[in-house]
């Protein structure tokens, strides 16, 4: 756009260059603000009638289910308030646990549940850790949004008292701002200030408390475009290969103290999850 | 089998409201795999929504509507404790029926 202006040079380029910019900028904030506008009403209507809830159906129940080699429920799992309870974990993960020795996010936690009281192989559990439409449901996934289902409406609370979790926390907060890869991309490089989006994706300026609220309160969430409910740790899964950074192991630490991080930064708000997404 | 849907029913003045999600992959026929093929169409073909054994509504869908679809409408008349019955059959023959209690 700008470049005959600069080709012709003259004195009065500056003044050209900016006029130029001006008449660029202007439909296309314009348009921007109507889409996002546009985005904001389909979301609305998409509200009451979240398919996020199918999930949550089905994860209660599988939740309940007498499953693998030990034929025993996730009834007896300890999600950090006591075995079997539900209720407002999710508000309070990742954090400590002492019988695994290591941090842990509600992903990781089922997961170590699986293999510990269900008896699973650690592939099993794995299997399906991504859904993939209606022959590769996964069970986690669904897992996941009925857990998460369980703190909606509660404060978020996530707690550095442990000295493990307030390790996981450093190191989340130096990944967070870390750059690298091919594209010398970090979290940071996207999520680092506001009004900033992909094609109309608003994306949520994480070093803000305001931003890191209403983001992370809001995943799990059921992408519209995918049909599919997708976890946190998809999310950061997905942020990783997007920066074209190596493949993020799922459950693995760098995940978790990711996760520690973006959670401890939430504290205070809300969680409203699972939510609906484009 | 297909996953159960959920449907909730309120009495709102003189009628009930009635919104109701199901569990469906709702494919057009439009789309191919990986390896070119079409994927065959698969989709809810009709919906009946009855009241107390009476038929509020009936409705014959096609392969425009999205996936997982969300289904509001109000009939006249409706009590607390009233029988709210939702079925549907896809064009490959399966069906799914759920019930829910006026609230």
């Amino acid at each position: 756009m700008g470049a005959p202006a600069t080709r012709r040079g003259g004195r009065s380029r500056g003044t050209r260059m900016a006029l130029l910019c001006l008449l660029a900028a202007a439909p296309v904030l314009f348009a921007q603000t109507t889409a996002v506008d546009e985005i904001a009403k389909y979301r609305a209507a998409l509200l009451e009638g979240n398919p996020a809830e199918l999930w949550e159906v089905r994860g209660e129940d599988i939740w309940k289910q007498k499953r693998g080699p030990k034929q025993v429920s996730l009834q007896q799992c300890d999600l950090g308030l006591g075995p079997g309870v539900v209720k407002g974990v999710y508000a309070r993960l990742p954090k400590y646990f002492a019988d695994a020795g290591r941090v842990m996010d509600l992903e990781s936690r089922l997961l170590w549940c699986m293999t510990q009281l269900q008896g699973m192989s650690d592939t099993d559990a794995r299997k399906q850790l991504f859904g993939g439409g209606n022959d590769r449901k996964s069970d986690m996934e669904a897992m996941v949004a009925y857990v998460t289902s369980e703190s909606r409406g509660l404060p978020m609370n996530v707690s550095l008292a442990d000295p493990h979790e307030a390790e996981m926390y450093r190191l989340g907060e130096k990944m967070f701002y870390f750059r690298g890869g091919p594209h010398d991309f970090g979290c940071v490089t996207c999520h680092g200030d506001d009004a900033k989006r992909i094609r109309l994706q608003d994306l949520p300026n994480l070093t803000t408390k305001e931003g890191a609220q209403k983001a992370y309160t809001t995943w799990p969430a059921y992408r519209v475009s995918q049909g599919e409910l997708r976890s946190f740790q998809w999310r950061l899964y997905d942020c990783f290969r997007q920066q074209r950074f190596p493949e993020l192991v799922y459950g693995s630490d760098a995940s978790i103290a990711l996760t520690l991080y973006l959670a401890r930064n939430a504290n205070g708000a809300a969680f409203d999850a699972p939510a609906i997404k484009r | 089998m297909a996953d159960p849907m959920k449907i909730r029913a309120n009495v709102v003045g003189d009628s009930t409201e009635v919104k109701v999600l199901m569990s469906h992959e709702m494919e057009t026929g439009q789309r191919k795999d990986a390896q070119g093929k079409v994927i065959p169409a698969w989709f809810i073909q009709s919906v009946t929504a009855t009241w107390n054994g009476k038929t509020v509504l009936a409705a014959q869908w096609g392969p425009a509507v999205s996936k997982n679809p969300f289904l509001s409408f109000k009939f006249k008349g409706g009590a607390k404790g009233d029988k709210v019955q939702i079925a549907w059959v896809d064009n490959r023959g399966d069906k799914r029926t759920d019930e829910v209690i006026i609230a």
